[in-house]
């Protein structure tokens, strides 16, 4: 082992020589980030972030929507899903072949290879 | 550093590489977990395809006394598949989240792998002899015309090519609305509890009919979520003990003793934030991303986005240790966050035979005894990996890469450089791989072997037998 001096540091707070406060580098880090993206929610890492979490593998197909584009195709022909496969809601009728097919490897593991 | 210090220096040595070397990764090839069986025979991974692949190793061979036995293929399997739950238009992925090993019983060996809903129960077995001489049935399978049969023999086992058969005999299905992240064997070998972002339940090995739910942290208005489980881990002797750790930073002990339903904890763990420090980013790379017991069960090491931190189950309101993984990226959140690679999810692990307390004052005079080593082992970007000697208090990072693939040759060191001028040798934060996370390793039960995954391959280094 090597006496790293990285492994225990503490974080480093730099001076702006123009500036009166030290800023860390995690709150320069905040000013970038805002700076870029003024819309970004007050709540840091708060509900938004954890919900998007929880629904991860949400697909879009609907049987609502499905439902109810049967039911107004009474006497138009509604389209199925035309070229943009990932538009499966809205006017057309989605399927569940719409939705991209996941299929499970057939193939083996290259570690094992 | 070779050489310097006591007996207990380690030099890390390649062993072997599994895996594909073209760059270009499929997805279903991204390994999702790494574990070592109890005995350190086995080795398991798990990939994003669903896929299990373990490795055995070689019995020692007497005329290759430099090196331990080699880990070649001994199984693979595909343990679950991509499913559609359509009543709540939910894709389920057929990623292997966890496998755990159940400790051997008999002959054959058991897992459990889970993905994001679904826990199995595997059993792998050999056989090696096959029944022959049937009165009915050719060697084939065909059945033999009944009119000329004219003799009797008794059908006898004869040897056969080994095989090794896995199959799946339980599946503990149905108990989770959210997402599994961590399974976790109780001591007693009769229970796990499987744990998804909000609830923990509880399982025995024989019953997949009936989950028990011990911890349920959804809030009845879900606009009032504010944090959520992130990795949970029975006490390693304790059965009515378990831990769960949160995206806040905080670890909460449970013990099932005190009632049914464990949202009350035992204890909570958590460390004093400095408020003039925190930034839009604190919450975030707080989030606990692992926990792990040591083998004795005294202290629990977490890991969060930029440390390892070592808790002392006696003491709640602050670590005893935390080590800085990668403390350059303090100043890089910004990028991290906008590719998202604020949100890895780096494990971390114990030595295997991690031995931190003297037992009797009169150890030290007693050979006998191992010698104290106490090592902790975590991941990083650029293929680079961590490990932390807690007697020491060095540290050392080595990278996964197949250039440095001479066995033997002992592993160089890595160093980056923050900032500032660079040395000849180090590489500077800006050029990090970022694509290139090792966040699974493994550390045998018994030797220092340990297997550290990349994204598609499997590295197995071990320590330079002299």
């Amino acid at each position: 082992f090597s006496c790293g001096a990285e492994g225990l540091s503490t974080p480093s707070v730099f001076q702006d020589t123009q500036e009166k406060e030290a800023v860390t580098p995690e709150r320069a880090e905040e000013a970038k980030l805002k700076a870029k993206y003024p819309n970004l929610g007050h709540k840091p890492g708060g509900s938004d972030f954890l919900m998007k979490r929880l629904q991860k593998g949400q697909k879009y197909f609907d049987s609502g929507d499905y439902n109810m584009a049967k039911a107004k195709m009474k006497n138009k022909q509604l389209p199925s899903a035309g070229p943009d496969k990932n538009l499966v809601t809205g006017d057309h009728i989605p399927t569940p072949q719409d939705l991209p097919q996941r299929k499970s490897s057939l193939v083996t593991s290259k570690l094992a290879g | 550093f070779l050489g310097a210090g006591g007996g207990n220096d380690i030099q890390w040595c390649f062993s072997q590489v599994k895996g594909a070397v073209d760059d270009d990764v499929a997805e279903a090839d991204i390994i999702s977990t790494v574990e070592f069986n109890h005995s350190g025979e086995l080795l398991a991974t798990g990939d994003k395809g669903g896929r299990v692949v373990i490795f055995q190793q070689e019995q020692e061979n007497k005329t290759q006394s430099h090196s331990r036995g080699e880990y070649n293929v001994y199984s693979t399997f595909q343990s679950h598949e991509p499913e559609f739950d359509y009543l709540k238009s939910l894709e389920i992925e057929e990623k292997i989240n966890k496998i755990r090993w159940l400790p051997q019983k008999n002959a054959a060996q058991f897992l459990l792998s889970t993905n994001d809903k679904t826990i199995k129960l595997w059993k792998i077995s050999e056989r090696d002899k096959r029944p022959e001489g049937y009165n009915l049935k050719e060697e084939d399978g065909r059945y033999r015309d009944p009119t000329t049969v004219t003799t009797l023999r008794v059908p006898v086992f004869r040897p056969m090519d080994l095989m090794v058969e896995a199959s799946p005999r339980r599946i503990f299905a149905n108990a989770h609305t959210y997402h599994i992240n961590s399974i976790s064997i109780n001591s007693d070998y009769e229970t796990y509890l499987s744990a998804d972002d909000l609830r923990i339940n509880l399982w025995h090995l024989e019953i997949t009919d009936r989950s028990f739910n011990i911890v349920d942290i959804k809030p009845a208005n879900m606009e009032e979520l504010t944090e959520v489980i992130t990795a949970a881990e029975f006490h390693p002797n304790s059965c009515n003990t378990f831990v769960y750790s949160s995206s806040k930073g905080t670890i909460r002990l449970c013990d099932m003793r005190a009632s049914a339903l464990c949202d009350r904890h035992s204890k909570l763990f958590e460390e004093p934030e400095d408020p003039s420090n925190r930034s839009f980013f604190s919450e975030i790379i707080s989030s606990i991303s692992d926990v792990k017991f040591s083998h004795s069960g005294r202290y629990m090491m977490t890991r969060d986005y930029l440390s390892v931190k070592i808790w002392d189950l006696n003491m709640e309101n602050r670590p005893v240790e935390t080590y800085q993984v990668h403390e350059y990226l303090r100043s890089k959140l910004c990028s991290l966050y906008e590719n998202d690679c604020i949100f890895d999810k780096f494990e971390c692990c114990w030595n295997g035979s991690d031995r931190q307390e003297r037992l009797f004052s009169t150890e030290p005079f007693l050979s006998s005894f191992p010698p104290l080593c106490s090592i902790v082992m975590t991941g990083s970007y650029n293929n680079f990996f961590r490990m932390f000697d807690r007697n020491t208090k060095r540290d050392i990072t080595l990278e996964a890469s197949r250039e440095n693939n001479k066995p033997r040759t002992v592993l160089k060191p890595r160093k980056v450089c923050a900032s500032g001028k660079r040395k000849k040798d180090e590489i500077s934060v800006d050029s990090l791989d970022f694509n290139k996370k090792i966040l699974h390793t493994a550390w045998h039960p018994k030797e220092n072997i340990i297997a550290v995954a990349t994204t598609n391959n499997l590295y197995i280094f071990q320590d330079k037998m002299n």
